[in-house]
């Protein structure tokens, strides 16, 4: 409980810090806690990342800015950077194998990944650290010249599913087992599952014990493609949306003058915030129609609802948006039922919220 | 051909079936005399079961292998046709294993070319080689100096790698099958003459019989494979050495190219890192960051390119410079390190940028590379908590400046581009940037990404513009991530040019008490 306590003080005291800005007071916090005897792995797992979740949930309230979430996580970055430095040369662990950390193609937020090889190195792994947005290619060749014992394949925004499914793929191919992890893969791990990939952990500890108990490797003569792995893409709806992604945006956009009279007073700022919000609207129902799970997108659309409300957004807009898609998707029955579960969601949601009237400020 | 009556015995059986069955007779009871599937076949035809569907029964009785096709008489006596099967059975028998054998040698193929690390498919054609050839392999690499790489494996137990020297003239045929001479026919090969090292570990009966093939490369050999087997298994045959050298072709073939494979990568990444844009770190009080992106996501360099060159001592200048060579690709990467180098051999005379131009421009139109470049050269000096910047741009895009009350500013240095005209004309311009303020370079692969939620917009300057008005107070990697992911975010799978961005930051004042020369300067993002 003392130490409990101790962490929510060190946490407390490196949020302020990094999010004022002030990287060297933010790394003291650290480095004092450190030198008062925090175990490193608790300073990482327990305060560094807790800090870092909260920059999602601070910048979802509207409570900091882009540019300040930024910020803390390169405040964050550096620290951890520090602490390694600090550790070369003091490596206490037995050596346990080789092991590939990397981000799904596309996908910039690199702090999980990057605490997942740090605690990975201090219990004695060897840890190839690929980083944010590391191209499917680079991953298959680094593979190819270092054949480590498994890859630990981050990935934090859904919407880089495919892209995972496809890294998934190419790691088992060359023979190397994915021990998948990060929000992208939902709470339970379940697209995971979905996209085949050898394992799952929900976090750096559980990611260290699957290792520990070993992982097998998959059987690489055995030619995967895609649509192995998932039957329904056969119907082609999500190549569809996908490749009509900008048309939709054009078309939804247009005709959502007419459906949400506030866009009439919008700027070119605001009209381009707005065809941002539709393109990830769009972009969230591809996932879900590539992993085949309609509650990916109910998810997103409430998690926006509530985004786009402390912005002064009205919910109203969403509905808007997904009655113009609807129209224009009619032709795809999985489509049409992901769309009306997103719809129906919406709709609980604001008679949950209060929120159904749409005043916004 | 058989008689047998409806309680089972022997009515009358013909000459042929007497070869068959030579001390049979007439009166002898079936049962005793047949195997249970012919007299079970028998029996049930006569109590009235119908094994319709399921064809004529059929077995062995001594070494033949017999269809038997029963005829009910009137009187309830069965007529048994036995039909001599055995060389079909022989033929269909060999058909399977060929079968087989392909089977196993597509499998191996497409395990092994799976992989181009040379030591993961060592390890897997030996461990195949355990599970369809033989009870241990051995697979032996061509020598690094005097020691070979050598693979052992156990049926059902783990495959070990070592490095070690070994006498391989002492194994027969082991010398000659690396040469990629033929392999010696295993019935030559006496066991007992197998030295020690041969043997793996936990392979604890004697070995009673022995191949030895080559694995054959691409032209050169990859290796030779030794298969063991106990005494107590029957020995190899001839047919299993075919097999065997052709399981030994396709691990050969996948070797080699697993080999070729790594060569050419390690002189890549030899020859790569001197291309690749460089680390960057904090130097002398201020922070520098910079990201890159080629044009083509499978590579890594391209024709844009940037430097940052700490001054000798923390009075000094340290100079800064990004830049942009006509074209892509490989080409255009091999220029700028050319670029790169001549910049680095000009920084005594950093003093004066105009200079480093002209002297760069003599050098890029003497040599026969036709390709021009564009580029900005700031000239960084840290003095009293003042950042004072010298900026000259040679036909580079203006580099911009974050301020700290959100205000984003062009720097209006201008010049003509070098390595096209004889002399490069070229504006100098001062500044200062206040603790927090950033001062941002970028190639126009930035400014000119398409993309953007409809798709076919330019990302603009006015949208970068944007961008950096919110960076004012942010260290330099979060100014570089924050360009970079905008960049990334606007084109998303959209092709784009070379990207580059640099951000010299001067760091903010700390609230944190003794603090000196922004902390702890040790800390380097590697």
């Amino acid at each position: 409980m003392r130490q409990a306590t101790a962490t929510d003080t060190v946490v407390e005291r490196l949020w302020r810090a990094a999010v004022e800005g002030d990287e060297p007071a933010a790394a003291s916090v650290v480095h004092e806690a450190l030198d008062a005897g925090v175990p490193e792995e608790t300073l990482l797992l327990d305060v560094l990342a807790r800090v870092q979740a909260r920059v999602g949930v601070e910048w979802a309230a509207d409570r900091i800015t882009v540019a300040q979430e930024h910020a803390v996580t390169a405040i964050n970055e550096r620290i951890v950077a520090s602490l390694a430095h600090r550790r070369t040369g003091g490596g206490t662990a037995p050596f346990r194998g080789r092991v590939t950390v990397s981000c799904v193609d596309g996908e910039w937020h690199a702090f999980p990944a990057r605490l997942v090889a740090e605690v990975l190195s201090l219990h004695g792994w060897r840890v190839d650290y690929l980083g944010a947005q590391t191209p499917t290619p680079h991953l298959v060749a680094h593979l190819h010249q270092s054949n480590p014992d498994a890859v630990l394949l981050s990935g934090s925004i859904p919407t880089h599913l495919p892209a995972a499914h496809a890294a998934i793929t190419a790691c088992q191919a060359v023979g190397v087992p994915v021990l998948a992890g990060g929000r992208a893969f939902g709470p339970d791990g379940r697209y995971a599952r979905t996209l085949c990939a050898d394992r799952w952990a929900p976090d750096a500890r559980g990611a260290l014990a699957v290792l520990d108990g070993g992982v097998a490797r998959p059987n690489a003569s055995a030619g995967r493609q895609a649509v192995d792995d998932l039957p329904h893409l056969a119907d082609q709806e999500y190549t569809m949306v996908v490749r009509s992604r900008h048309r939709l945006v054009k078309q939804t956009l247009a005709d959502l003058e007419d459906r949400f009279p506030p866009m009439r007073a919008y700027d070119d700022l605001q009209r381009e915030r707005t065809a941002e919000d539709i393109a990830h609207i769009v972009d969230f129902l591809a996932t879900s129609l590539y992993v085949d799970d309609p509650e990916l997108f109910t998810t997103f659309l409430v998690w926006t609802a509530d985004v786009l409300g402390v912005r002064g957004v009205p919910a109203r807009f969403l509905v808007a948006s997904l009655d113009v898609l609807a129209e224009q998707l009619r032709d795809f029955p999985r489509t049409m039922r992901a769309i009306e579960r997103g719809a129906a969601a919406l709709g609980a949601h604001a008679v949950r919220t209060g929120s159904g009237s749409g005043s916004g400020s | 051909m058989l008689v047998v009556d409806r309680h089972g015995g022997l009515v009358r059986i013909n000459e042929a079936a007497r070869l068959l069955l030579p001390d049979a007779a007439s009166g002898d009871w079936l049962h005793e005399r047949v195997p249970p599937w012919l007299s079970d076949a028998h029996r049930r035809i006569c109590d009235g079961l119908s094994d319709a569907g399921s064809g004529p029964p059929t077995g062995r009785i001594r070494d033949r292998f017999l269809e038997a096709h029963p005829t009910t008489g009137d009187d309830g006596d069965v007529v048994w046709w036995l039909v001599d099967e055995t060389d079909r059975r022989f033929a269909e028998t060999a058909l399977l294993d060929v079968r087989a054998r392909s089977e196993i040698l597509a499998e191996v193929s497409g395990a092994l070319l799976s992989t181009l690390n040379a030591g993961r498919c060592m390890e897997m054609a030996a461990s195949m080689a355990t599970e369809h050839l033989a009870e241990a392999a051995v697979l032996v690499a061509p020598p690094q100096g005097r020691r070979h790489p050598l693979t052992f494996a156990r049926r059902g137990g783990p495959v070990t790698q070592t490095v070690r020297q070994v006498d391989v003239s002492a194994v027969p045929g082991l010398a000659e099958a690396l040469q990629g001479f033929p392999p010696v026919p295993a019935r030559w090969i006496d066991p007992a003459d197998l030295p020690d090292w041969v043997v793996p570990e936990g392979f604890t009966s004697p070995v009673g019989s022995v191949i030895v093939t080559p694995l054959p490369g691409h032209g050169v050999p990859a290796g030779a494979l030794i298969l063991l087997r106990s005494g107590t298994e029957r020995a190899f045959s001839e047919s299993e050495e075919v097999f065997a050298r052709l399981f030994a072709a396709r691990a050969g073939a996948a070797l080699s190219a697993a080999r070729l494979y790594t060569e050419q990568a390690a002189i890549t990444t030899t020859l790569m890192r001197e291309l690749l844009p460089p680390a960057l770190h904090h130097v002398h009080g201020v922070e520098y960051a910079g990201g890159y992106r080629a044009s083509k996501d499978h590579e890594r360099v391209g024709g844009d390119f940037y430097d940052v060159h700490p001054s000798a001592d923390p009075s000094g200048e340290t100079l800064v410079v990004l830049g942009d060579v006509a074209g892509k690709g490989l080409d255009a990467a091999v220029l700028t390190g050319k670029i790169r180098n001549t910049l680095h051999a000009l920084l005594p005379l950093a003093e004066d940028h105009r200079r480093i131009l002209n002297l760069l421009n003599g050098a890029l139109l003497s040599s026969h590379h036709t390709r021009f470049a564009t580029l900005v050269l700031v000239s960084v000096l840290n003095r009293d908590g003042r950042t004072r910047l010298r900026l000259t741009s040679a036909g580079h895009l203006p580099p911009l400046l974050a301020r700290a009350d959100g205000t984003v500013e062009e720097v209006a240095t201008r010049g003509t581009l070098v390595g096209a005209l004889p002399t490069v004309e070229a504006r100098t311009v001062e500044t200062v940037l206040a603790p927090g303020e950033t001062c941002l370079l970028y190639t126009d692969g930035i400014v000119e990404a398409r993309g953007g939620p409809l798709g076919d917009d330019f990302l603009g300057t006015e949208r970068l513009k944007r961008a950096l008005a919110e960076c004012a107070g942010m260290q330099a990697e979060a100014v570089v991530e924050r360009i970079q992911m905008l960049a990334a975010q606007w084109i998303r799978e959209g092709r784009h040019d070379d990207m580059a961005v640099v951000a010299i930051t001067a760091p903010r004042a700390s609230s944190h008490a003794g603090d000196e020369e922004s902390g702890r300067n040790g800390w380097r993002n590697t």
